[in-house]
């Protein structure tokens, strides 16, 4: 990876195949992230979000196609290499993934640990100062166990940025959260874009998120096996020619518009 | 991280005297995976009484470059020496501030609690687990008086399937183990026998040590490691699943629907497995007396047979029920009981298996003493 010459971008995936043991989700997927861009990978359930997401972090093994970070190939790395590159990213999980025997300081400073030549109190200072960026100073001896789940996202997401990635990607941020909660955490990170200058990639369908902090979008489709829409959504939910990503984005407005009463003025 | 330009290069820091000001200038790439600088060898002797830190040529930085700022900063709060950071760019100015609050304010909770508090908790948790089990052996009578009013109700499909899993498929595991017991046994006697002339009494040995204690028990040694510990796992991950709840809010006594398949397919399946046990048992000490001790197989059983007679037979398997009925409460108890956490199912399983050999152990005294008495 490369992060100095700033004319790469963050990431560049092309021709991409993913799917499981044979079976092809997504065929010859080809889109760039630019640098500090909140990206958003939208589509319907069962789109293949997800398995997109566990291909570009090389969880999965893509059959076809590269992934490259700053201009890097990832996917076809050596092993030494791509853990290198790893360092450089962060990723929030669904539930937090917080390791549940470790407290919530811990956490945050096992990546430290393994890959800093920072002194114990060093790290200490430093996962104390990213928990509390995330809003949860004072609980960095509580256990998974004893904090709600808005509380665990928010701390896998001050363990996903332990190490300053350059990269974060977040799988349903917004999944189980409350709209306030959901809401705090889209500021978060827009504020953490702006701040440390990293380049956000979402998996979600929240239409509120989207709306709201995305730069830009690709919608995938479980029958087009691909990218149906790239774009800003605000443009795309008014101007774009295919009335899936319009449906989507506009929340089947146009199709329920016939069938919904008005409601009575008070 | 922030705006990075072309200029990659080593972590560096110059200083340049500049009449009493001290400029520290920043270059290179800081990294936070990488080494960096300290301050107290950058600064070696020098004693400014006025230090800027200079925003060089830097290529990329994180908080490697925010530490050694705030160390910097430290040092002259420590010193009482001005530090100027205004040359410093918005973003790590924001950065040092967050640090800064963190560092005065931060508490180191502790959140371990006194020796008194500690004892009068594990009473009040003893006190607590003996009315769980209570409960549970409670519900699981009311259970199983219910299912023998209504037969139809049973999962009779379920229990199959345990039986299963907790008979034919422990089979491989029973033969050698016991087979190896009997062969062990027919060891130690033999030696002892053998001095007195009584060789033929190994038969008696082993038959009636197998049949009356160790069929049985091996037995459900064996499966309390192998059942009581799934039993317990299965469960342990139904409840973190919510599946258990979903039963309740049905209106489905999870241990009618659970426990009770289980707990029948292991009672019966016990009893099954520890015959098998005596037979194979029998059979090493068979062995063992005609490779050590010359005895012909057949004199071998005909000893056997004038050794134990039903009753011996009888009391095994009444142990063995018994053990198995024991085995299967101890791993759903602790199933149904377990946290909803990863953790928590690892734990249920080992106080699965350690309760469960606790409960065999006991027993096993308990119906000795009561075997005595009846004249068994």
């Amino acid at each position: 990876m490369n992060p100095a010459d700033p004319t790469l971008p963050a990431i560049d995936v092309s021709g991409l195949d993913c799917g499981y043991d044979g079976q092809v989700l997504l065929k010859n997927l080809n889109f760039q992230v630019k640098r500090g861009e909140i990206f958003f990978v939208i589509g319907g359930s069962g789109c293949g979000k997800s398995t997109l997401l566990r291909h570009l972090i090389g969880l999965n093994l893509p059959t076809a196609g590269t992934v490259k970070f700053f201009g890097e190939c990832f996917n076809e790395a050596a092993g030494e290499r791509q853990r290198e590159m790893l360092k450089r990213i962060g990723v929030l999980y669904q539930g937090g993934a917080l390791w549940s025997s470790l407290s919530l300081l811990e956490n945050v400073m096992l990546p430290l640990e393994e890959y800093t030549p920072l002194n114990p109190s060093e790290r200490a200072e430093l996962a104390c100062m990213k928990l509390s960026q995330v809003g949860l100073s004072g609980y960095d001896a509580y256990y998974p166990s004893e904090i709600s789940g808005g509380m665990k996202k928010r701390a896998g997401l001050a363990r996903a940025l332990a190490l300053d990635p350059a990269i974060v990607f977040f799988d349903e941020p917004s999944a189980g959260l409350d709209p306030l909660t959901s809401r705090r955490l889209d500021e978060l990170i827009v504020t953490l874009r702006d701040l440390l200058g990293m380049t956000c990639v979402v998996v979600s369908h929240e239409l509120a998120s989207i709306f709201a902090i995305a730069d830009r979008v690709i919608m995938l489709d479980k029958q087009e096996k691909g990218i149906i829409a790239n774009g800003d959504p605000r443009v795309l939910v008014k101007e774009s020619k295919d009335l899936r990503v319009r449906e989507f984005l506009g929340r089947g407005e146009d199709a329920m518009a016939g069938t919904r009463q008005k409601q009575p003025s008070p | 991280m922030p705006e990075p330009t072309t200029i990659a290069s080593e972590t560096r820091v110059q200083l340049h005297a500049q009449g009493e000001w001290l400029l520290v200038e920043l270059q290179g790439t800081w990294r936070i995976t990488e080494h960096r600088p300290s301050w107290a060898s950058v600064l070696a002797d020098a004693e400014p009484a006025r230090v800027k830190i200079v925003w060089g040529q830097l290529a990329d930085w994180d908080s490697a470059l925010l530490l050694f700022v705030f160390e910097v900063r430290q040092w002259c709060r420590v010193k009482g020496v001005y530090c100027d950071l205004s040359d410093l760019p918005d973003a790590l100015q924001k950065l040092l501030r967050q640090l800064v609050v963190v560092n005065e304010t931060r508490m180191v909770t502790d959140r371990s609690r006194d020796f008194l508090t500690m004892v009068g908790l594990a009473a009040q948790d003893v006190w607590g687990k003996t009315k769980e089990i209570a409960t549970f052996v409670g519900e699981c009578v009311i259970s199983a008086a219910g299912l023998l009013k209504k037969p139809h109700k049973f999962r009779w499909r379920d229990c199959l399937d345990e039986m299963q899993q907790c008979g034919a498929m422990a089979l491989p595991i029973v033969s050698l183990i016991s087979l190896l017991v009997g062969l062990i046994m027919a060891y130690q006697s033999a030696v002892l026998m053998r001095q007195f002339g009584a060789d033929i009494y190994v038969a008696d040995a082993v038959g009636l040590v197998m049949v009356r204690e160790m069929g049985a028990m091996m037995t459900a040694i064996i499966l309390a490691g192998r059942t009581g510990a799934a039993f317990a796992a299965t469960l342990g991950n139904m409840k973190a699943g919510e599946e258990i709840d979903a039963l309740q809010t049905l209106g489905i006594r999870p241990v009618d629907f659970l426990v009770m398949p289980r707990l029948v397919a292991l009672g019966l399946m016990m009893p099954l497995l520890a015959l098998y046990a005596n037979g194979l048992g029998i059979l090493g000490g068979m062995a063992v007396s005609k490779g050590l001790l010359n005895i012909p197989p057949a004199a071998y059983w005909v000893e056997t047979l004038t050794a134990i007679d039903l009753s011996d037979i009888f009391t095994g398997l009444i142990k063995a029920s018994a053990f198995g009925v024991l085995v299967g409460l101890a791993g759903c108890h602790r199933g149904l009981r377990a946290d909803r956490s990863s953790a928590g199912v690892g734990r249920a399983a080992t106080s699965a298996v350690v309760m469960g050999l606790l409960l065999i152990i006991v027993s096993d005294a308990v119906f000795a003493v009561m075997f005595n008495i009846l004249g068994w």
